[in-house]
């Protein structure tokens, strides 16, 4: 695949200061081979993983699940469980390892909290005025800085789409920008812990072209995002193998641009052991092994894991298991 | 003016309303045609499918199974001609119709029979109902190819069940066939699937899996074989129908045990004012 040619690196952080020169910079970007990329995403789809191989990916993607919940009935006797469940997912094999993070809604953190201290599992927060992004900055702000305080160690914003889509390109860098500043500076709150991992939502299924996303990518990457994210699961188009494919592709070209390796969590839709197994294969062939690691990758799904944890104790026990045997959220 | 070419039949498999080929690819030569053989794989996404057809068919109004199996009737009786080309005798396919109407008129009568009022020591109306068992694996017997498999599928479906099933390795064109009548006669997909190929491949496959709620062994010749079934049976407590004996009459009256069999009590207590 062709790498994307870049200016050199004391160019792109100068980027973020004027809207022509970030429109110059998102639109030089070199266009998707659509037919291209669906293609190859369907070809690495087809390989066939098994037995040792499927084991380790299962564990693998068991790590790199954020287990979510983001409903309107969210109630914290429900993100308790679901936070009890993200620490030990199977409970009748301690073998099982836990989960990347838990994500729920800012109003719900501190219940998740209080359940995940000192367990190395995640704290992951949407924010930012979820799923629309439709609010003043100012709200933006306060809700991040209130996930942050009440507990959150990474934030899932969502982008302006309809600055994006609009071309108002500074716009969205200046919010991504702002949010990352409180993301880490909410004042006392941190308590001398680290500044929480920024996750930019592209909401893909809005961004219509894959040149939208790439631009989008590069965009989020540029203002400073630690992760890119493709969709807030809340529009009927989530997360796609090809659009994984883009994102894919342009972290890759972003660290060997700029250093800084951004990680990538595809969210929404993704909902069986075979299609998981088909986005660490893309990972893999895409940007290496560098990112096959929860620290890099994430899976945003919620049904995912029951059924990872059913394939995983088909290859225990060697008898296929059924929904009755784990819990429902 | 050229010769027409014939159109060769494919015998597949029915799983979920559809007829795929084995996910094997695999086939076998069996009764002068080629006749898909399934693999455990195509006996889990079997499972699948008969689990996801569990809440609507089970939902669904006794007076409206009834209907659809009646319609199964229908159908069955308008192919009588192509089970007679297969092979199955003329009055076999006749009754195996008047098996499935037997049947069929089960639906709303069986709660009335095997449930009802049950006199407590409390001030309570205490009701027991029979509620189907969920997703049932089959093995049919190897013959009569159609009454027999007609005889083991219907009193499964009839209270609610959906069901997985071995066709006979030796006769599997028959169960194809009535494949085809099932999938044209209003029945949702998934309520019945019908597996062809060897019986020792997908029957330990159904026996150990954990979503399954009951297993029928009528087919199951060898004793050995029904004894492992049943001990990988054990590991969730499905529910399990022995073996037939060898001289099995498949005409006489069937009475209501292969129903009944495959149905769990729901008992209700309801405080009566005083």
């Amino acid at each position: 695949m062709t790498a994307t040619t870049t200016s050199a690196r004391s160019d792109l952080s100068e980027l973020g200061r004027s809207e022509t020169a970030l429109r110059t910079f998102l639109h030089g970007l070199p266009g998707v081979d659509q037919v291209g990329a669906e293609q190859r995403a369907a070809q690495l789809g087809t390989r066939s993983i098994k037995t040792t191989a499927k084991a380790q990916a299962i564990d693998l993607a068991i790590r790199m699940v954020d287990l979510t919940t983001l409903e309107g009935a969210d109630t914290p006797g429900k993100v308790r469980a679901l936070a009890a469940k993200a620490l030990r997912p199977d409970p009748a094999d301690p073998s099982c390892p836990h989960v990347g993070a838990v994500c729920v809604y800012p109003a719900m953190v501190p219940y998740v909290a209080e359940v995940l201290r000192g367990s190395g599992v995640h704290l992951a927060s949407v924010a930012t005025a979820f799923p629309s992004g439709q609010a003043p900055l100012e709200v933006k702000l306060a809700d991040t800085r209130a996930a942050v305080e009440a507990g959150a160690d990474e934030i899932d914003m969502v982008i302006n789409r309809g600055a994006f889509l609009a071309g108002r390109y500074q716009e969205v860098y200046d919010e991504i920008v702002a949010i990352k500043e409180a993301c880490g500076s909410a004042d006392g709150g941190r308590q001398g812990r680290p500044a929480a991992h920024l996750k930019v939502i592209l909401e893909t299924g809005e961004l219509a072209t894959y040149d939208n996303v790439r631009r989008a990518s590069w965009l989020a990457m540029l203002a400073g995002g630690d992760f890119i994210k493709t969709s807030t699961g809340k529009v009927p188009v989530a997360a796609t193998l090809p659009v994984t494919l883009v994102m894919l592709e342009a972290v890759r070209d972003f660290r060997a641009a700029t250093g800084r390796q951004v990680g990538v969590k595809p969210a929404g839709g993704i909902k069986t052991t075979k299609d998981a197994i088909r986005y660490l294969v893309m990972v893999n062939e895409t940007v290496g092994a560098d990112w096959l690691d929860p620290d890099w990758f994430r899976f945003g799904a919620s049904s995912l894991l029951n059924d990872l944890l059913m394939q995983r104790t088909k290859l225990t026990t060697g008898v296929y298991s059924g929904p009755d045997y784990f819990t429902l959220d | 003016m050229s010769e027409r070419v014939a159109v060769r039949k494919t015998y597949k498999l029915f799983i979920g309303g559809k007829f795929p080929r084995s996910e094997s690819g695999r086939s076998y030569l069996v009764q002068d045609a080629n006749v898909s053989l399934a693999s455990r794989k195509d006996a889990r996404d079997a499972v699948v499918a008969a689990r996801a057809a569990v809440k609507g068919w089970a939902g669904a109004t006794a007076y409206n199974r009834g209907q659809i199996l009646y319609r199964v009737a229908e159908m069955l009786e308008g192919r009588r001609e192509q089970f007679v080309a297969l092979g199955v005798p003329a009055d076999e396919v006749d009754a195996a119709t008047d098996r499935w109407v037997w049947y069929a008129g089960w639906s709303d009568k069986l709660p009335q029979v095997y449930g009802g009022a049950n006199p407590v020591a409390g001030p309570y109306f205490n009701l027991s109902a029979p509620e189907p068992t969920g997703v049932v694996a089959v093995v049919a017997p190897e013959q009569p190819a159609l009454l027999g498999l007609v005889s083991v599928i219907a009193p499964a479906i009839v209270t609610g069940n959906t069901v997985v099933v071995a066709a006979s390795p030796s006769a599997p064109l028959a169960a194809v066939t009535l494949a085809e009548v099932l999938a044209t006669s209003d029945l949702p997909g998934g309520v019945v699937n019908i597996l062809t190929g060897k019986i020792t491949e997908t029957a330990p496959a159904l026996a150990a899996h954990m979503d399954v709620n009951a297993i029928d062994l009528t087919g199951v010749t060898e004793a050995e074989l029904a004894a492992d079934l049943e001990v990988k049976a054990a590991q969730n407590l499905k529910r399990v129908l022995r073996p037939a004996p060898a001289d099995h009459d498949w005409t006489a009256d069937p009475g209501i045990t292969r129903m009944t069999t495959l149905l769990e009590t729901k008992t209700v207590w309801h405080p009566k004012g005083v």
